[in-house]
């Protein structure tokens, strides 16, 4: 994912002479080449992550569309006010691209996992949120956030799923459950593949998303409206429950029971190791997931 | 001899001023700055109301968001602003806030008031213009030395001085309000970050006009306006 994100944005810095790249050093040697190419374009400003920020708020307000990138703690928490004020706040609009994800580099720990990411821009309004699941989703996602104006966050993992799905139309039934079946479960982004094999032999409907934000709310209450049961699973990628007010909005007309499977919010686990483990230390690995679909759909 | 219109000389800032009322925890804030934004407006900046949406105006920053009332003033003074909309500042349907906000105040380039945030977004101002091969319009932030204490003015300072961005321009009003100061003085943390560094008396309109628009080369400039310590 990381080089398709650097692949398309380096193309599209061709094309596009309103596209501007900042870095803070992480991935400034997969944009050498369109460094040379286009020198005031794509600027590494050194371990500078406010300024990063900053720097992409005023890139915004001479008119330009940038594109801001490191690992996602040093995005999205490290400069947070950067990100309230210099953007939101200003009346304009940058592409925050992030890598890392919540822990995939389980073995530097905690310092470099954000699962707090999606919930903290769900502190600010407008925030269009994308957590593709396959390179090619990143690609189609990244051409669109280009193109516009608005403020978009792009959640890159090095771990997804085997095949890409349909992006940019909601929510996309993978797998739909009969009239009678137990709920609906909806998979973020890189958790697609566990939830299928999770509940290969429950009768739910499995929907899939690579953009949580805005949240389709309205496809949610179809899908469940077509289920037999009005429960809801969500399982995302960072930290649990991240869009749980987002179903209780969406299901806000029908009496219903939801749960979330993410990161866990009660304890910082602290651990090396493989991102494995920490699916396993999260319930977020394929048993992890089964176990607990079992329990919530009562079966 | 021609007069001037009424309400748009230097002299009319204090009744201008006189209509806010209500911050005077920030008066000396804003009193600090009165010579700069009037040598800035009437003198230096190429920006006027008919210029205002011009991708060629020069950009005017104002960093050091909290006590506004002379920077209002000024902007009425140079007609961005009606000046009736002075007497209802900070009602809650106003325009005009303790902090300014950029997409409510006509003429104002950026919103602030939370320390350490317009030097930042100057740099990228500045970067997006020399991108687009603007290389007339000045970038000029307004900052204080107590504001120079955050770490993100320091990202900034640094990288623009390397990045040779020479359109910009930070102003710096020292009042000695930094609480535990910069030894050799503020311009000489400036230069050592690769900036040409001017320090002036901040009362002295004259200066600080030769300070803002002598030639400093192919670095950044950076005006520190000495005024008298707060207190």
């Amino acid at each position: 994912m990381r080089d398709t994100f650097a692949e398309t944005v380096s193309a599209a810095l061709d094309t596009d002479p309103r596209l501007a790249v900042v870095l803070a050093d992480i991935s400034a040697d997969r944009f050498a080449r369109a460094a040379q190419r286009h020198p005031d374009r794509v600027i590494n400003l050194g371990i500078r992550e406010q300024l990063l920020i900053g720097a992409a708020g005023g890139l915004a307000l001479a008119g330009m569309r940038p594109v801001a990138h490191t690992f996602a703690p040093f995005l999205i928490e490290r400069p947070f006010e950067q990100v309230k004020l210099d953007l939101g706040h200003q009346g304009v609009g940058a592409v925050l691209v992030s890598i890392g994800a919540s822990y995939d580099g389980a073995h530097y720990g905690r310092t470099h996992m954000a699962p707090g990411d999606v919930a903290l821009l769900d502190t600010l309004p407008d925030w269009t949120v994308h957590v593709p699941g396959h390179a090619t989703e990143v690609e189609r996602l990244l051409r669109d956030a280009l193109a516009g104006e608005g403020n978009v966050y792009v959640r890159l993992t090095e771990r997804g799923n085997a095949a890409a799905r349909p992006v940019g139309a909601g929510l996309v039934t993978v797998r739909a459950g009969s009239r009678r079946s137990a709920g609906v479960v909806v998979a973020v982004g890189p958790m697609l593949d566990r939830v299928l094999a999770a509940t290969e032999d429950l009768d739910v409907t499995v929907a899939y998303t690579a953009t949580v934000r805005p949240f389709d709310r309205e496809g949610l209450n179809r899908l469940v409206a077509q289920a037999g049961h009005a429960d809801v699973l969500v399982v995302e990628p960072y930290l649990a429950g991240t869009s749980a007010h987002e179903v209780a909005e969406a299901l806000g007309d029908r009496r219903h029971r939801q749960r979330s499977l993410g990161v866990r919010r009660d304890t910082e686990v602290r651990g090396y190791g493989t991102p494995a483990d920490h699916d396993r230390a999260h319930g977020l690995d394929t048993e992890g997931i089964a176990k607990a679909a079992r329990d919530f759909f009562l079966v | 001899m021609s007069t001037a219109p009424a309400l748009t000389r230097y002299a009319d800032l204090p009744a201008l001023i006189g209509l806010m009322t209500g911050d005077e925890k920030h008066r000396i804030a804003a009193e600090s700055t009165r010579e700069v934004l009037w040598v800035l407006y009437d003198r230096v900046l190429n920006v006027s109301p008919e210029t205002a949406d011009d991708p060629d105006r020069d950009r005017f920053l104002l960093s050091k968001g909290h006590g506004p009332m002379t920077y209002y003033a000024v902007l009425a003074a140079k007609g961005f602003l009606d000046v009736a909309a002075l007497r209802r500042w900070a009602a809650f349907d106003s325009p005009l806030g303790h902090h300014p906000d950029r997409t409510l105040v006509p003429g104002a380039e950026i919103s602030s008031g939370s320390l350490g945030h317009g030097l930042g977004l100057g740099v990228g101002t500045a970067l997006g213009l020399r991108a687009q091969g603007r290389h007339r319009p000045r970038v000029v932030v307004l900052l204080g030395d107590g504001e120079l204490d955050e770490g993100s003015n320091h990202e900034a300072i640094a990288a623009a001085g390397r990045l040779g961005l020479d359109r910009l321009t930070a102003v710096v009003v020292d009042n000695g309000s930094a609480t535990h100061g910069w030894p050799g003085g503020i311009g000489e943390r400036f230069a050592r970050e690769g900036w040409t560094a001017r320090t002036v008396s901040g009362r002295d309109q004259d200066a600080l006009y030769d300070a803002l628009t002598a030639p400093h080369g192919r670095r950044p400039l950076a005006v520190v306006a000495r005024v008298r310590p707060k207190g």
